[in-house]
């Protein structure tokens, strides 16, 4: 199966919460290949995946932060018009739920991926595993 | 067979014999406190009533509260019924006013309360052949000395040790094979942690079977703890100096709430805003009546301590009405939309549920408007947030339906809000009316 690791923080909205945070990776040197940040007014979920997974998952639970990884399929996106369309519309058409996503430009304007994460993951990946496109492994970025 | 009852005869009398005899106590106090203390003839002529209309349980709620006020009225003998002779022991009990409230017990006073200690102890399991290590503060305060009184008359080899210094504590628990100690929470805690650290092995070098834990309110948690630690049963103990110490409530083995000796205090819970009693169990103030005591009465004593009945019998078979642990001051009660709320109620929604840790703190601001702040517990966080909207969604209508008010819920970082045990300030009152 290939999957990848996306590193989920749980935060309160106030200021200077993002920059704590990513004061963390800085820190440690840990690149940030692609984020998202959801808020839902006195809290939010920011997510990213990085270079070394387990070195940030350890060093956020280290600093106290309230942390979890949480697997997701990556696939790969066509740089033209209609390419995230074409992709999502695979997806749904298997009928899997994306749940959250976050985009990984992995070189500009040549290479990006679409990383989503679902309700059952293993269902997702049998309904997926034989189309016709580039899933994201964690070789292709994972420097640990 | 072995005896599993004290006082059979009371312990397992019939609620209805026991409400029977209540009347009759009743009847003798009021009269009794209407006829020789001054200022309950006056408190009862303010509030229209005199000992003869006291003809059934229900007429009682007529009668007038004592406040904590009251007992500094014509301070410090003026609620004496007996003699100032009569009177053999003094105690008394920190006021935050600055002066202390004084209590004094006749000999039958200081012996009836022995006598519901013993009971207590019996109850607990503790027997003649028991070692008690009193480690409360022997002095002013009830704590140690009733208990002191009432682990003899039992039977018991009292240690009388005194609060402190921990290594002679863990010293004539080894020394003398101390099987039982009464101590408060907090030092327990500690204790229990020294005894770990020296690698004391509890059943071998420890022969400690029974901790009695009172004067400061603790957790459920702190209970499972301590048990845990020592290897002990830990039962919890009510009491308060205006009414005699403590024996007034105490844990039978179920470990399901205090019984409160009703053959020695009249139990009553109430609205503390209203006066009026609670439904069946709702949670109010603790009243409390002495029905044996001589020297000093004092009728529908406002503890300010927020408990509620536990109406169920118990399994134990006793009869004797249970409380809930005291689950906080009614001082601590708050109004948000004209509705009445304790803390405590909220603290009992969110330890039920799955996903939170216990610290949480309520905040009041705007136009009426309640804030809930919870901590999630770390482990339940699994990276998504549909989980934590579920989580908020479901304490909300929880708390929707503890307290017929919707509060607005914040889920906040673990070991976000100030932690604090016991008489914590949990209210912030941001309001401006």
């Amino acid at each position: 199966m290939d999957y990848v690791e996306i590193i989920s923080i749980f935060a309160e909205n106030k200021p200077g919460k993002l920059e704590k945070i990513t004061e963390v990776l800085a820190k440690e040197n840990i690149n940030i290949l692609g984020f998202s940040i959801i808020s839902v007014k006195d809290f939010g979920v920011i997510k990213f995946l990085v270079d070394m997974p387990e070195k940030a998952y350890q060093k956020f639970k280290e600093k106290g932060f309230t942390v979890a990884k949480i697997p997701a399929i990556g696939i790969e996106l066509e740089d033209r018009p209609g390419g995230l369309y074409e992709v999502v519309k695979l997806i749904s058409s298997k009928g899997v739920n994306i749940e959250s996503a976050l985009v990984y430009v992995a070189e500009t304007r040549k290479k990006a991926y679409f990383v989503f994460e679902v309700d059952e993951l293993e269902k997702a990946w049998e309904l997926l595993k034989n189309e016709k496109v580039k899933f994201l492994k964690s070789s292709n970025f994972v420097n640990e | 067979m072995e005896r599993k009852y004290y006082n059979p005869q009371i312990e397992l009398l019939p609620r209805k014999e026991l409400k029977k005899l209540q009347l009759q106590k009743l009847q003798r106090v009021v009269r009794k406190v209407y006829q020789k203390v001054p200022h309950y003839k006056e408190k009862f002529k303010n509030a229209g009533v005199k000992p003869k209309d006291l003809k059934s349980l229900e007429d009682f709620k007529n009668f007038p509260f004592t406040t904590k006020e009251d007992l500094f009225v014509d301070y410090p003998f003026g609620l004496l019924a007996e003699p100032l002779e009569k009177a053999v022991r003094l105690h008394t009990s920190s006021g935050t006013t600055g002066k202390p409230k004084a209590i004094f017990f006749s000999e039958k006073d200081i012996w009836s309360q022995a006598k519901l200690i013993a009971r207590s102890l019996f109850m607990s399991g503790a027997r003649s052949q028991d070692i008690l290590q009193n480690s409360m503060t022997y002095g002013l305060f009830t704590g140690a000395l009733v208990m002191h009184y009432g682990a003899e008359l039992l039977g018991m080899l009292v240690i009388p040790a005194g609060p402190g210094n921990t290594e002679r504590q863990i010293e004539l628990m080894r020394t003398f094979g101390t099987t039982c100690i009464h101590m408060t929470p907090s030092y327990a805690l500690y204790v229990a942690t020294v005894i770990q650290e020296k690698r004391l092995e509890p059943g071998k070098d420890i022969k400690l079977k029974r901790v009695y834990l009172g004067a400061e309110p603790y957790s459920e948690e702190t209970r499972k703890k301590i048990e845990k630690m020592l290897k002990v049963d830990v039962f919890n103990c009510y009491g308060l100096s205006e009414m005699g110490g403590p024996g007034v409530g105490f844990e039978c083995p179920a470990k399901k709430g205090l019984h409160i000796w009703e053959d020695a205090f009249y139990v009553e819970i109430i609205n503390p805003e209203t006066g009026e009693p609670v439904k069946e169990g709702e949670i109010g103030e603790l009243v409390l009546t002495t029905l044996d005591r001589t020297a000093m009465p004092i009728i529908r004593y406002r503890t300010r301590d927020l408990t509620r009945f536990i109406s169920e019998p118990c399994p134990c078979g006793r009869t004797h009405i249970r409380i809930d642990r005291p689950l906080g001051r009614a001082d601590d009660m708050f109004i948000v939309r004209g509705v009445n709320i304790f803390p405590q109620q909220i603290e009992n929604v969110i330890m039920g549920i799955k996903g939170v840790a216990q610290n949480y703190q309520i905040v009041l601001e705007g136009y009426d408007e309640m804030i809930v702040k919870v901590e999630i517990d770390r482990d339940f966080f699994d990276g998504r947030i549909e989980r934590l909207l579920k989580l908020k969604e479901e304490i909300t209508e929880k708390l929707r339906q503890a307290i017929q008010v919707r509060p607005k819920v914040e889920l906040v970082e673990p070991g976000e809000l100030p932690v604090s045990e016991g008489k914590a300030k949990r209210v912030i009152d941001k309001r401006t009316l």
